[in-house]
């Protein structure tokens, strides 16, 4: 789409007045980068969960969905944004649908694995005491597969975080707009900023996911008895 | 027995979609109310499959199945478990939650209020023997048979007459399993449950059960009858070989040693002429005789010694033997255990310090010839 300049390697990798000057923009990349995050992974959790409760409910539908959710892992990101890009514009939603359809594997798969690893003595113990099947869902199934869910959408979050800089090519992407930036112009400042943010972003999403998990799940600190 | 048994099942059958055969055909059982009815056979007999059966974990294919004389499928399946009691051999307590919670389910889910739950949860955990400082753990906490203890306080929770067992003490170690088994018959005593329980073991059936069903392979019930019935006077061939061979051995479990008429058998009193030995000796036709003073054993007296010392009184001869001891509580087997190893093949029974008679082989023999109660 254009030719990058060549960083020169004078050019110092950050420049600390940039921060000041340039405070709003940062401020406001940090914020987009967050809610597409959000959003993508919002409406990721909800097709997921759909997906992987139809593939539960139904044994013969998990290899389609996975092939589906498989294949839509593996178009390219850049070329999802410009193929969108006449049909929605360059707009949030542009962003959105890339991202939120990369978190479909991973999800649909984590689901649907931590239900497969609900034992299934539990399961009939639910049912064997009266439970309704929305009860056993909700009170026994759930809990027990959440280990399984937490780790996955630790990497879908992360995975996103990273994705959503590629979406500055269409005008969106939160800090990869300070990415794309920086190469414009052979800054590095802006660069390395954007990059920086990123991961922690990442880091500190994953951690909280993390954490929530250990909240929710006491009965996983507790060791085994012999 | 015209009263209305607790669970009726009444030409009960069940093909499951894609089976040529029927796992269970035609089934009919009567399970007297406050009673425990093993249900046994082979693998493929149908047993889980009709135990399944009377919550709707499995719906029948034909025939009609009744608790207290209401056909189980006039309500909904949900409120119809609510209100039977679950165990199942690999217990499935719920590992997310403590194990007051796990008893608490039924209670919960029946909306009562959380002092009402919390009083059950503490008064189930003293029934079945759980100290309550388990009661905050959680599951994988817990050994083997505390958590099969869970289970069964778990299916009792909301104190449903009825109680089905799917093998439920299969999966911990003998030891473990004969204790389990001893806790759940006291238990019975106190709660007075329906129970039907599964097994494949003719050993737990004989113990823990009022009566066996024996089923064939495609639910055919072969013979229905107690554990002495069924030992004593097995019905057909299949039935014999089913219980095994040691069936003669098996229903000495059944029998106490206050089932026998016992009789005192060789023995004097120490305070007694000489001259009343020979009598004795000669009706018993044996080479020991027992001294008995003031109502107690005191031990045995070998012929031998007794002429040896014409002139010593009865009581300062020497007692050349222990006497080999059972109680009237005590099993036929273990009081022919005693006998066993006994030097003077007796066992003395021992009645709360009380001498209570000799028990001898034959007297064994003669009492597992008469079916049980007579």
């Amino acid at each position: 789409m254009f030719d990058l300049p060549v960083l020169q390697a004078r050019n110092p990798i950050i420049r600390w007045s940039y921060f000041v000057d340039e405070w709003d923009q940062i401020q406001a990349a940090l914020q987009q980068h967050i809610e597409l995050t959000v959003i993508a992974m919002a409406i990721g959790i909800v097709v997921s969960s759909a997906l992987a409760g139809v593939a539960l409910r139904y044994a013969w539908s998990l290899p389609p969905i996975t092939a589906f959710s498989s294949f839509l892992y593996t178009i390219p990101s850049v070329a999802l944004f410009g193929l969108l890009v006449p049909y929605t514009g360059l707009s949030r939603t542009t962003a959105v649908i890339p991202l939120a359809s990369y978190t479909l594997l991973v999800l649909v798969t984590s689901i649907v694995d931590g239900f497969r690893a609900v034992p299934a003595e539990v399961r009939d113990a639910a049912d064997g005491m009266g439970l309704t099947p929305r009860q056993r869902v909700l009170q026994v199934e759930l809990p027990l597969a959440l280990p399984y869910i937490v780790t996955g959408l630790r990497i879908a979050t992360v995975s996103t975080v990273g994705l959503v800089t590629v979406a500055a090519i269409i005008g969106q992407g939160g800090l990869g707009r300070l990415i794309l930036d920086g190469l414009r112009r052979a800054f590095w400042t802006p660069m390395t900023i954007g990059a920086s943010l990123s991961i922690v972003l990442a880091l500190l999403l994953d951690a909280a996911t993390y954490g929530a998990g250990r909240v929710a799940m006491p009965w996983a600190r507790r060791g085994r008895a012999s | 027995m015209t009263e209305q048994p607790a669970i009726r099942l009444d030409q009960v059958s069940k093909r499951f979609p894609g089976s040529e055969v029927e796992a269970v055909r035609s089934l009919s059982l009567d399970i007297p109310r406050g009673s425990i009815v093993a249900l046994i056979g082979p693998s493929g007999c149908g047993k889980t499959t009709t135990l399944r059966m009377i919550n709707r974990l499995i719906e029948p294919t034909g025939g009609r199945i009744e608790i207290e004389g209401v056909d189980v499928t006039s309500r909904a399946a949900t409120e119809l478990r609510r209100g039977i009691g679950y165990v199942i051999q690999q217990v499935g307590l719920f590992p997310h939650r403590t194990i007051a919670q796990n008893i608490a389910t039924v209670p919960k889910t029946l909306g009562w209020d959380r002092a009402r739950v919390d009083a059950r949860v503490e008064e189930l955990a003293e029934l079945v023997g759980l100290e309550a400082e388990m009661l905050d753990r959680y599951p994988d906490e817990l050994s083997g048979g505390q958590q099969q203890r869970v289970g069964v306080a778990r299916a009792l929770a909301a104190d449903p007459p009825v109680l089905l067992m799917d093998e439920p003490f299969g999966a911990v170690d003998p030891i473990v399993r004969g204790r389990l088994q001893d806790e759940l018959l006291a238990l019975q005593t106190r709660v007075h449950k329906t129970i039907v329980l599964v097994t494949h073991d003719i050993d737990e059936a004989v113990k823990v059960a009022d009566r066996i069903a024996l089923l064939n392979v495609g639910g055919i019930l072969e013979q229905y009858a107690s554990a002495d019935e069924l030992l004593r006077t097995p019905a057909n061939a299949f039935v014999e070989e089913f219980v095994g061979e040691d069936r003669g051995m098996k229903r000495l479990t059944l029998r106490l040693v206050s089932d026998l008429i016992v009789t005192d058998g060789a023995v004097v009193d120490a305070e007694a002429d000489r001259s009343a030995v020979p009598p004795v000796l000669r009706a018993a036709n044996s080479d020991w005789f027992g001294l008995t003073q003031d109502g107690r054993f005191l031990g045995w007296v070998s012929r031998q010694d007794y002429e040896a010392q014409p002139s010593t009184a009865l009581a300062d001869l020497p007692r050349a033997l222990p006497a080999a001891q059972v109680t009237p509580d005590s099993t036929l087997r273990r009081a022919m255990e005693v006998i066993m190893t006994s030097d003077t093949s007796t066992a003395v029974v021992d009645d709360g310090g009380r001498f209570g008679g000799v028990v001898t082989l034959e007297q064994i023999r003669a009492g597992l010839a008469a079916p049980e109660g007579s």
